[in-house]
């Protein structure tokens, strides 16, 4: 297992390096005379994080901006792939579905999550209803894809069921459903995989919060005779309003982003595509990476109401400091 | 110092909620956790585990059983085999063996992938959130936007970059190593760990931090003494995310490592085991569960420390 | 307390690395399979030259058992050479060759599934042309049109690997027997037998085409048959060549033939249910119900052989056999195929020895040994071949008689052939007219 070591060996040898990076990092803020200290911090903390962003990030995102305007053999042509994308047919479909992804999954996740949160909360057997839930997240996205193919999986009525869903609805007398050909249905019972996945890291987050809210408040409600209900409405929710902020963006920036699940269920057939696999599509596939491109940009436009949000309550909370 | 139990004196003290509860709050929740909400809890708990369950039950099926039969059929037929995981784990040629080779790879590719952007995104979330300089909201926002920037289309720049750097004839970062895989993902991350750390550091009382500047604190000593301390919970919880990412990454791996068995992660390995026309899906079953056990272990070793607030909510006692 | 904490911490650490070790010592084999073999006589080997300690990196679609006869295939070659044939498979191999070449990190040889992918990465000016030596072999061991499909814009870049036959029906002899149906001799027979079996109460077809992201490629199969029989050959290359419109009556034609059996209720879809579960089946298990007798007939290629349960039969009066799928005339022999290439995207000694020794009838003969592949080399000796129904497909690529075209969705452009041809698939039996779904193909035929 000589081979393990020194796999291993690698790694301590990274972040070692890593560590020596960091602290000599450390070392020049602190020897930094005392004038230019507080800059030298700021340089000092901020320049990893800022060349890596700008190399592996910023770059390829100002490239992805020239790229739209260009054709497959990359000839500048103005504004004809944002002119395709609302035009097509099929990307408007892609763009519709996009905005029910956006808007769904992270509302549901986020209730679902939360109502999870606030009934297991010091419940016996906490843990392990915290892991059954948790357990979709540590499924990678395509393992996710075969579940659920699983569970939606259509036979015939002369046939026997392989699917769960179908199977419960022959139980129940009714005939079996082709759930992921039907568009727009199809693109719910997508969605339903991402709430699934999801529902695990929004629970883990309000659960935590949940957990900081002091236990004097708590107390003080409980003393001024309010029911769950109303301790829910007047304590719970307005203590945990940041971390509610954080789960949906980040649910939402997850969402948007998503395509392993498209690519892996549906390949984006039957009217379920939606932007970020639309851009693999038409980037990989159909050799039009300008196309890919313009659908970046879109997606960046889509998320910037999220940024701006985001940016407000940053303030806000400066100005209450 | 204030009275809010989210932030214990100085020090690495996160002991759990639950060990020092007065009676008093005891009380509190037993009134709170009804019946009728743990029921519910339940039968969510159950409509969330059952389709991974169905799974389980079916990676220990033969191919043409699957393909005929729903797997709750199975109780009554009682036809299980260890087929799949002999597939997956056994090793008969190149094709199946070496599992464990890729298992080492995830963990060699996962653990530098998680401190990595830990440290960097605390460093810059610090600044962002007690650090003053002009246009500092304006960065920070811009930070913030560029997690929307598709994986996909940073892929390729990203690669030539790691190709053409090197001095004459030696790469700097030679292709098909755990180095292009931990500068990757580490990129990747930080949009989305600055953001949520920055979150949580901004909520700490600032007379905590003043009390030691007073002392004579520097910023490096605040940073490794307090910050990173209280925010121990904020980076178990996003560590376990960004491990989860990681962990069960395709995309990443399928650019930079090079497929090798000195490199490649267990994801890869089984993305292949499905065979060239992809007809051995029934091994990803298996496979999904071999590949699990490792977040589920990090899940639980590390659930005990964000049980406090992760971005305790913005009520300053 | 604060020990005990640390114990904690210190447990799932513990379980992950005892975990970590008995996976490692599961999976110690590494390489070659323990050098038991005796040396390889490599006199066969010396023309390739020895080069001690280099290595050439080879990328493909190829994987899992499939990888493994394809490593074996060398063997002998790495042994006498020298060379170590550094190979990696992967099912992403068509985005991923992309952006390696793009970045400038390709591999030093891939083998290319599609020629029309092939054709891109040439004109983009990744891929090198194939040196003197390897055109030399091809010239020697294939056709003129095998040839064809490694060369673009008049230039040889590929050699070509192995191949497959399309265009099969397979079906069960035994439950044919039983029921006094004779195997159809054209195209119209076929259509009566479907009928005379629809009547008998089994569906007389079944088909799947999912197949992941590449869902609707089966479907493709079908729609070429149609084309080359119907149509004839020479429409068939105006269509591959975008000469004739993808929307062209000729075509629709051929889709409308398919569509008598793919869209029609009473003929599919057997064992699964109505005509849109075929694209909910996946392409593996879509043939299965042959073998139970829910369903009569399946069209797919050679390598359907490796996707019947272990232990079928396959044989002319066995279990499950095939026929080639009938023209409109009786005794027509005219199949499709598809196929790999073999293309460099770097130059060198060692990189022209690989590839001269894959072109070469030796490889052609190691690899068919092994079973569960044929090859269209003229050098191979079909009595190699591991089934009747391998033979008699080498014979087929063989023989001088046989009008042989290559798969058209892997000659035309991706933004096609690997895109809209198939999901325009999937929108036609998910219920969308052919008109419609021909003229979006054409629609998206890249100008």
């Amino acid at each position: 297992m000589e081979d393990v070591g020194e796999k291993f060996l690698q790694v301590v040898i990274a972040l070692a390096i890593f560590a020596a990076i960091i602290g000599l990092i450390m070392l020049l803020v602190d020897r930094a005379p005392k004038s230019f200290r507080d800059k030298a911090t700021i340089i000092g903390f901020l320049a990893p994080a800022g060349i890596l962003l700008t190399v592996g990030m910023v770059w390829p995102a100002v490239q992805t901006t020239f790229l739209a305007f260009t054709d497959r053999d990359g000839n500048v042509n103005g504004l004809d792939n944002f002119i395709w994308m609302f035009t097509e047919p099929t990307a408007l479909v892609t763009l519709r579905n996009t905005v029910l992804w956006v808007i769904l999954v992270p509302t549901i996740s986020t209730i679902v999550g939360l109502v999870y949160a606030v009934f297991i909360d010091k419940a016996h057997g906490e843990r392990v209803l915290k892991a059954l839930v948790f357990m979709p997240m540590a499924i990678s996205m395509v393992g996710a894809g075969i579940i659920w193919n699983f569970m939606y999986a259509y036979r015939g009525t002369e046939q026997d069921q392989i699917g769960l869903v179908n199977q419960i609805l022959v139980w129940f007398g009714g005939e079996p459903r082709q759930f992921l050909l039907d568009a727009p249905w199809n693109t719910f019972f997508l969605i339903v995989v991402m709430v699934w996945i999801q529902v695990g890291f929004a629970m883990v987050v309000l659960s935590a919060a949940i957990k900081g809210i002091p236990a004097d408040i708590v107390e003080a409600s409980r003393l001024d005779g309010a029911t769950a209900w109303q301790q829910f409405w007047s304590v719970t929710i307005p203590s945990i309003r940041g971390a509610l902020i954080v789960v949906v963006t980040t649910i939402t920036i997850i969402t948007l982003k998503v395509f392993d699940i498209v690519r892996t269920m549906t390949a984006g057939n039957y009217d379920t595509s939606v932007v970020a696999n639309e851009m693999y599509t038409q980037a990989f596939r159909a050799n039009e990476p300008g196309r890919g491109a313009a659908l970046a940009l879109v997606l960046f436009l889509m998320v910037l109401p999220v940024v701006l949000y985001n940016a407000r309550q940053l303030k806000k909370q400066k100005e209450i400091r | 110092m204030t009275s809010t139990p989210a932030v214990p004196a100085m020090g690495t003290d996160t002991t759990p909620d639950t060990t020092r509860e007065a009676p008093i709050t005891r009380r509190v929740k037993n009134k709170l956790t009804s019946r009728g909400a743990t029921i519910a809890a339940i039968i969510i708990a159950v409509l969330w585990t059952i389709p991974t369950f169905g799974l389980f039950i079916s990676s220990f099926r033969s191919e043409e059983v699957i393909n005929d039969t729903g797997w709750w059929t199975s109780f009554t037929q009682f036809n299980f085999t260890l087929q799949n995981y002999v597939d997956v784990i056994g090793d008969e040629g190149s094709s199946s063996s070496n599992l464990g080779q890729y298992f080492v790879n995830s963990l060699a590719i996962v653990i530098p992938a998680t401190l990595i952007p830990l440290v960097v995104a605390a460093m810059a979330a610090y600044i962002f959130a007690w650090g003053r300089f002009r246009g500092k909201d304006t960065l920070f926002v811009f930070i913030f936007a560029l997690q929307i920037v598709p994986l996909q289309m940073a892929l390729i720049p990203l690669l030539s970059l790691f190709v053409n750097l090197q001095i004459g004839e030696f790469q700097l970062i030679p292709p098909g190593s755990y180095a292009q895989l931990w500068i990757a993902h580490t990129i990747f991350a930080l949009p989305l760990a600055i953001f949520l750390l920055h979150n949580f550091i901004a909520e700490i009382p600032g007379e905590v931090i003043e009390a030691a500047r007073v002392d004579g604190a520097g910023h490096t000593t605040i940073f490794w003494r307090i910050i990173v301390p209280l925010s121990v919970p904020a980076l178990a919880s996003y560590g376990i995310f960004q491990f989860l990412w990681v962990w069960n990454d395709l995309l990443v791996a399928l650019v930079f490592s090079g497929g090798t068995a000195d490199v490649a992660p267990i994801t890869q390995r089984l993305a292949e085991l499905t065979g060239t026309r992809g007809g051995e899906w029934h091994r990803l079953t298996a496979g999904a569960f071999v590949s699990m056990i490792v977040p589920l272990l990090v899940f639980f070793g590390l659930q005990r420390y964000f049980v406090r607030g992760l971005l305790a909510g913005g009520l300053k006692g | 307390m604060a020990n005990i904490r640390s114990k904690k911490a210190v447990l799932p650490l513990a379980a992950l690395s005892v975990l970590a070790l008995t996976l490692s010592a599961c999976g110690g084999s590494e390489g070659d399979g323990g050098g038991e073999e005796p040396a390889a006589n490599c006199s066969a080997y010396e023309e390739y030259g020895t080069f001690e300690g280099e290595e050439v990196s080879v990328y493909s679609t190829i994987t899992d058992s499939e990888q493994d006869l394809l490593e074996n295939s060398w063997a002998d070659f790495e042994e006498c050479t020298g060379i170590e044939v550094a190979y990696e498979g992967s099912n992403e191999f068509e985005t991923q060759v992309l952006v390696r070449a793009q970045a400038g990190n390709p591999p030093d040889v891939a083998i290319f599934p599609q020629p029309g992918l092939l054709a891109a990465q040439a004109r983009e000016g990744y891929i090198k042309p194939a040196p003197p030596e390897v055109e030399a072999l091809v010239d020697e061991n294939w056709s003129e049109d095998w040839k064809s499909y490694g060369t673009v814009d008049g230039t040889f870049y590929a050699a070509p690997m192995l191949a497959s036959v399309k265009g099969y029906v397979w079906y069960s002899p035994t439950t044919f027997e039983e029921n006094g149906w004779e195997v159809p001799a054209t195209w119209d027979e076929m259509m009566e037998l479907s009928q005379t079996i629809a009547d008998s109460g089994i569906k007389p077809w079944c088909a799947g085409f999912e197949s992941g992201e590449a869902t609707g490629w089966p479907g493709t199969d079908w729609i070429e048959d149609v084309v080359l029989r119907q149509a004839g050959p020479e429409v068939y290359d105006q269509w591959v060549a975008h000469e004739i419109p993808f929307n062209d009556p000729q075509i629709t034609e051929a889709w409308n033939t398919v569509g008598d059996i793919l869209k029609n209720e009473e003929f599919v879809n057997g064992g699964f249910g109505d005509v849109r579960s075929i694209i909910s089946t996946n392409v593996d298990v879509a043939g299965d119900p042959v073998v139970e007798g829910e369903c009569a007939m399946y069209h797919q290629a050679t390598f359907q052989a490796a996707n019947w349960p272990e232990g079928t039969d396959i044989s002319e009066n066995g279990d499950i056999w095939a026929f080639i799928t009938p023209g409109e005339e009786a005794g027509s022999s005219a199949i499709t195929g598809g196929g790999e290439f073999v293309a460099a995207y770097n130059e060198g000694e060692p990189i022209t020895a690989f590839l001269s020794y894959m072109a070469s009838a030796e490889f052609a003969n190691n690899r068919v040994e092994q079973g569960g592949a044929i090859s269209a080399n003229q050098g191979l000796d079909a009595s190699l071949a591991s089934s009747d129904l391998d033979r008699q497909s080498i014979e087929l690529l063989q023989s001088e008689e046989t009008v042989f075209r290559f798969d058209a969705s892997d000659l035309m452009p991706g933004a096609v052939g690997a895109n809209s041809f198939w999901s325009g698939i999937v929108e036609w039996i998910n219920g969308t007219p052919t008109e419609e779904v021909v003229d979006t193909i054409e629609s998206s035929w890249p100008e």
